[in-house]
């Protein structure tokens, strides 16, 4: 079987579509896990993207830890003789595949950008060296783990009339001796930038956090109206919340449009915006790596030419 | 307190260049480094133990001129280093059984610490992969900490999320590099550092036959395709036609 498994329902529908094409050449399943409160809403849906078999690892857990998420997978890996997990590449979904594949000494990829079959073996892709290579990575043994980042995938399209088996059972854990002491959310500015058609970024450039206003002036004639940075102005300088942070460690997105103004365009930041329509990069350094990374540019001081990019774009879409 | 570091020598990414035609990374002559936020994670364990007492020791699964860079972190503060020569190509499951085995052999701790993730591969599995192996709990993507005799508490980093957890010892904590600013050595320090020990061992004296299980079959460089027009003179110009460009790719709209 191939098994698949993300605490968030959008990563799950889009690793469901790449199961089924799996578990087509390899003439098994694919199924989806839920562990948690039984939620038959969830069950259906995943069924409804694809899922032939929906595991409901009912548990009273409050929080996810990956000590006792891996514990209740590893059962069902053995109970199921499961041999391909998929996992979705969040925080949480990280932490957990390494740890599995720990616990049963099983092959692991992390953030895996293609999957498929070669020589009937297990093959996958992932960007490595800050964005600069890919690797070809090649399972020898079984089972095997990979997570998948969001987006890499698309989700079949949700077909209501699918029909599915839907097991559920308790599976044994191991209770953690860690504690939760207390979840609250980030600070934010309520930004999406990985779902932006258009992003203005802001790097080290800038002299004061109040100028960051030059970059949401270009953002607001813009269609899209979202504001991205480099690391030094969110990680280090806190100037913006770590919503707005692209880059390796940060978000990744693919823009139509990407505008890096006082960006050197260091190789951390081309691997989070690397996939971007149209590139463009104002610097005033004619040397700035950004440049190779752009389809235009304009060597300037960005004090300058900010204000009149902006005054430029508003004339032209009137 | 007994603190075990992982620590990784990476290629200097910084200083990698790509082959022009190929677009494939040039490995070959790369300096060599600890892989930075490895030495966030020495620099958490210097100050737990300047809190608490005890002892450092920084294990490495690596070649043997791994062993100058260990050297940097005994310099910063560890009392010992520990590197295992891996069997070639090595995967995340060779790695981790290896720094498994060998923490065994280290005998008594309490705290391992390593980084998020190295800066080369970047996957962030070793961490938890080893917690696993080892079978005490992980408390991953730490941004800060607070250590002391019966447990420690961390904040979490996790994205759209903050989360506060503490753990009893033995326990392995994995660090962000905004957890602290790696302190550099003193040149006494970095005198001092060749008087401490490094104890060398063999995959074989720990993991006999361990073998990966998957497998690198390819490098591939990744294709940049870009216009790359760059207008550079009179601005006001350039402005225009920027947006004039803009414009025909259809983006503005």
């Amino acid at each position: 079987m191939v098994l698949v498994y993300s605490d968030d329902k959008k990563i799950a529908f889009e690793l469901l579509n790449k199961a089924n094409e799996l578990a087509k050449d390899l003439k098994t399943k694919p199924t989806a896990i839920i562990i948690g409160k039984p939620d038959e809403t969830l069950a259906k849906e995943y069924i409804s993207y694809g899922a032939e078999n929906v595991i409901a690892a009912e548990t009273d857990l409050d929080n996810f830890k990956a000590e006792e998420y891996a514990d209740i997978i590893e059962n069902i890996v053995k109970d199921t003789k499961i041999e391909t997990v998929l996992i979705g590449s969040n925080k949480n979904g990280k932490e957990l595949a390494s740890r599995l594949a720990g616990k049963i000494n099983a092959g692991c990829v992390i953030d895996c950008t293609d999957v498929y079959l070669k020589d009937k073996k297990l093959t996958v892709e992932r960007v490595v060296y800050s964005g600069n290579a890919i690797t070809v990575e090649q399972f020898n043994s079984k089972p095997e783990i990979v997570t998948i980042p969001p987006k890499v995938f698309d989700p079949l399209p949700k077909d209501e009339k699918r029909k599915g088996e839907v097991t559920k059972k308790k599976f044994d854990f191991e209770k953690s001796t860690s504690k939760i002491l207390n979840v609250q959310d980030m600070k934010t500015g309520g930004v999406n930038v990985e779902d932006a058609e258009i992003i203005v970024s802001c790097g080290r450039g800038f002299k004061n956090k109040d100028d960051i206003k030059l970059i949401q002036d270009l953002a607001d004639v813009l269609k899209g109206k979202t504001v991205g940075c480099s690391r030094p102005i969110s990680a280090d300088l806190k100037w913006l919340s770590e919503d707005h942070w692209i880059g390796l460690s940060g978000h990744k997105v693919k823009p139509k449009l990407y505008i890096a103004a006082g960006i050197s365009g260091q190789i951390q930041h081309i691997a989070g915006m690397r996939d971007s329509g149209i590139v463009v990069a104002i610097n005033k350094d004619p040397e700035a790596l950004i440049f190779k990374s752009a389809d235009y540019g304009i060597v300037g001081d960005l004090y300058e030419v900010l204000p009149k990019l902006t005054n430029a774009v508003k004339q032209k879409l009137g | 307190m007994n603190i075990i570091v992982c620590a990784k020598q990476v290629v200097d990414i910084s200083e990698m260049k790509l082959d022009s035609s190929t677009k494939k990374p040039i490995l070959q002559g790369v300096p060599q480094k600890i892989s930075d936020i490895d030495k966030n994670a020495m620099e958490e364990a210097i100050k737990i133990k300047e809190k608490n007492g005890g002892k450092i020791t920084v294990l490495t699964v690596g070649p043997t001129d791994a062993k100058e860079r260990i050297k940097e972190l005994l310099a910063m503060g560890a009392d010992e280093g520990v590197l295992v020569n891996p069997p070639d190509n090595p995967d995340y499951h060779v790695v981790s059984s290896l720094l498994a085995g060998a923490i065994k052999k280290i005998g008594e701790y309490d705290l391992v610490l390593c980084g998020e993730a190295s800066t080369d591969m970047f996957s962030g599995q070793i961490g938890p992969r080893l917690a696993g192996l080892l079978n005490i709990p992980q408390v991953t993507y730490a941004q800060s900490l607070n250590a002391e005799k019966e447990k420690i508490t961390a904040e979490r980093n996790m994205g759209d999320k903050l989360v506060s957890e503490e753990s009893t010892y033995p326990v392995l904590v994995s660090v962000t590099k905004e957890i602290n600013e790696p302190r550099l050595p003193s040149l006494m320090q970095i005198l001092g550092a060749a008087n401490k020990p490094i104890n060398e061992m063999t995959a074989e004296s720990i993991e006999s036959g361990v073998k990966p299980v998957v497998d690198t079959i390819e490098l591939k460089g990744i294709p940049m395709e870009r216009k790359n027009i760059i207008y550079k003179d009179d601005l006001d110009e350039s402005v225009t036609k920027l947006v004039d460009s803009l414009a025909k790719e259809g983006v503005l709209r």
